[in-house]
């Protein structure tokens, strides 16, 4: 990377992470209300529905925490952000700045995540407080491999939202396509359930989606639920170039519609 | 011979718009059925600018100038013809020409607003290659020439319009741009914070050399600091040469109050064959020609005994309006 390149993006962290500084009790509220994983964990565990999928609670308990873990760290927000940039004439002055606005886009969801890290941290201490017997160490190559997967994830869902964000140029409401893309977010992540426990015909085409990547995969590494590492670290590449070069035509021909409303 | 930084052959660009007609019905339709028009906003139109001017664009609201200047930097893709900025093609926004523009637009921002202002303009610094030694060389450079000094190490929310609109000017113009495009640059400024800014600009063309492309409805931004200006109808360009010629072109006459001694000149006067305007006891008040205007007063200052004399001209922002009223 060219130090340019480099000098650009550590002053865009740096301004970025000072303005989510700024947001910091708001962003402790999100932080909180990401602890879906908890509820579900809850609903599994007390109904003893963990049985019915040969997983033992406590593998449980550490795989809803690993899923909070990787919602904490790849959450997107970027349509929405875009969308109000593009209603608000915003983006016209980042478009013409030798630039990429998602970059921008992308280095705000990064110091967000910086900033979102120490309250993360700070309830899964509570987690573990209240789940003793849960606690456990993953070897450092496991912590590695889980951020790249996690990171991969994050990557995956800022350009799925990032193409969505485009039809923007189209559309002005482009926020209400990414409402769609929630449900299946939800229920084939693995953020409510393993995917393990799904039933066999789920199985047999949910491997073909994006969607169990994004949480489930991730979790299973940090948690050490069995998982092919390579395989899917291999298919999270795939999604993200594939998503990326759609990302790249949408942009441009998107650009070539924009009326820089609000301007 | 000063060379063309910039020229536009047969522009035209068309937005394509819905319609919708009121009541329930019209909502109902438009619900199932969207009916589009296309709207030829911009309409085949020609032009050079040369390095070094500064260009106003004047014009009626939706004449289309603000849609000319977005298609000469870049934000917009031309429906048709030929353009080149610094020579570059604009909508390609290559790198090497986004480095030499900027587009400043009044009342609109792209300071971050919850963090200080001279956060952005390192960040600006960064975006454009410039490394902070000189970054804070030309932060000083700048601050002094706009007259902004302890303000920018306040968060952009707590700054006034003014103070906000002096910091927006300091991050677009860190990266020394070559072509400045500037929509209502003074828009919501007050008297003062105006003038500045026009001095400031006129500071920054003759210190730099740079191009400047201005709308404006404040006559005194293009009075002050244009001498070419552009007049734009509906999509075509009406007039496109100096401002002081149009104004010769607008308003053609002197207008003269003469204070007679006797009512006797005042009868005499009246068979001069002069355009009156009006008669007030001795007070006469009559238009000429610009062309004829020497020989005329001169003729009146030999016939007849004058008390006193006032000449002035038609207010030129009552000229530059009749562009905007009349639209001709």
């Amino acid at each position: 990377m060219k130090n340019s390149t480099l000098y650009k993006l550590n002053t865009l962290f740096k301004t970025q992470y000072a303005n989510m500084l700024e947001y910091r009790a708001e962003i402790a509220l999100w932080a909180i209300s990401g602890v879906i994983p908890f509820f579900m964990l809850n609903i599994w565990t007390n109904n003893g529905l963990n049985e019915s999928i040969n997983i033992s609670s406590v593998m449980l308990s550490r795989y809803f925490l690993s899923a909070f873990f990787v919602r904490q760290f790849s959450v997107v927000w970027v349509v929405f952000t875009f969308e109000e940039d593009a209603l608000l004439g915003r983006v016209s002055p980042y478009l013409i700045q030798p630039l990429h606005p998602f970059i921008r886009y992308f280095a705000q969801h990064i110091a967000e995540q910086i900033t979102r890290f120490p309250f993360a941290l700070f309830i899964a201490t509570f987690f573990f407080i209240l789940n003793p017997q849960s606690l456990w160490m993953p070897s450092i190559l496991t912590i590695a491999i889980s951020i790249i997967s996690t990171f991969f994830s994050f990557l995956i869902q800022f350009l799925m939202q990032s193409i969505i964000a485009s039809f923007c140029f189209w559309t002005e409401k482009s926020s209400s396509v990414e409402k769609l893309l929630f449900i299946p977010t939800l229920f084939l992540s693995g953020l409510l359930a393993p995917v393990a426990s799904f039933p066999n015909y789920v199985k047999s085409w949910i491997y073909l989606t994006p969607f169990p990547y994004l949480i489930d995969f991730p979790a299973s590494i940090l948690s050490g639920n069995q998982t092919s590492v390579v395989g899917g670290l291999l298919i999270q590449l795939l999604w993200i170039i594939l998503f990326f070069s759609i990302f790249k035509k949408v942009w441009k021909s998107g650009t070539r519609k924009f009326t820089a409303m609000g301007l | 011979m000063i060379k063309n930084i910039i020229e536009v052959r047969e522009i035209s660009k068309t937005f394509s718009l819905s319609t919708k007609t009121p009541g329930i019905k019209g909502t109902l339709k438009h619900f199932f059925k969207r009916e589009t028009i296309e709207k030829k906003v911009v309409k085949n139109i020609n032009f050079e600018i040369k390095e070094g001017e500064i260009v106003g664009f004047l014009g009626a609201n939706g004449a289309g100038k603000t849609t000319i200047l977005k298609i000469l930097c870049g934000l917009l893709y031309p429906s048709s013809g030929y353009i080149s900025v610094a020579g570059s093609r604009p909508f390609e926004r290559e790198s090497s020409f986004l480095e030499k523009i900027t587009l400043i637009m009044g009342q609109k921002q792209q300071l971050i607003w919850d963090i200080p202002a001279i956060d952005s303009f390192y960040l600006n610094a960064s975006i454009y290659d410039i490394e902070k030694k000189e970054a804070i060389k030309r932060i000083k450079k700048l601050s002094e020439m706009l007259e902004i000094g302890s303000e920018i190490y306040l968060p952009v929310r707590k700054l006034s319009l003014g103070q906000r609109m002096k910091a927006e000017l300091l991050a677009a113009l860190i990266h020394n741009p070559s072509i400045l495009f500037l929509d209502e640059p003074t828009l919501g400024l007050d008297i003062n914070a105006q003038a500045n800014l026009r001095k400031f600009l006129q500071d920054y063309n003759k210190q730099t050399g740079a191009t400047i492309l201005l709308t404006s409805h404040y006559m005194k931004d293009i009075t002050y600091l244009c001498k070419r200006v552009i007049c734009i109808h509906e999509g075509y360009i009406t007039y496109d040469g100096k401002l002081e010629k149009l104004l010769k072109k607008l308003s053609p006459n002197k207008e003269i109050s003469i204070i007679c001694k006797s009512k006797k000149d005042i009868e005499n006067f009246k068979k001069l064959n002069l355009e009156i305007k009006n008669i007030n006891d001795n007070q006469i008040t009559f238009t000429i020609n610009k062309i004829d205007f020497k020989k005329t007063l001169k003729e009146v200052l030999n016939k007849f005994d004058i008390e006193d004399l006032h000449i002035s001209e038609p207010p030129i922002d009552e000229v530059i309006g009749k562009i905007l009223i009349n639209k001709k």
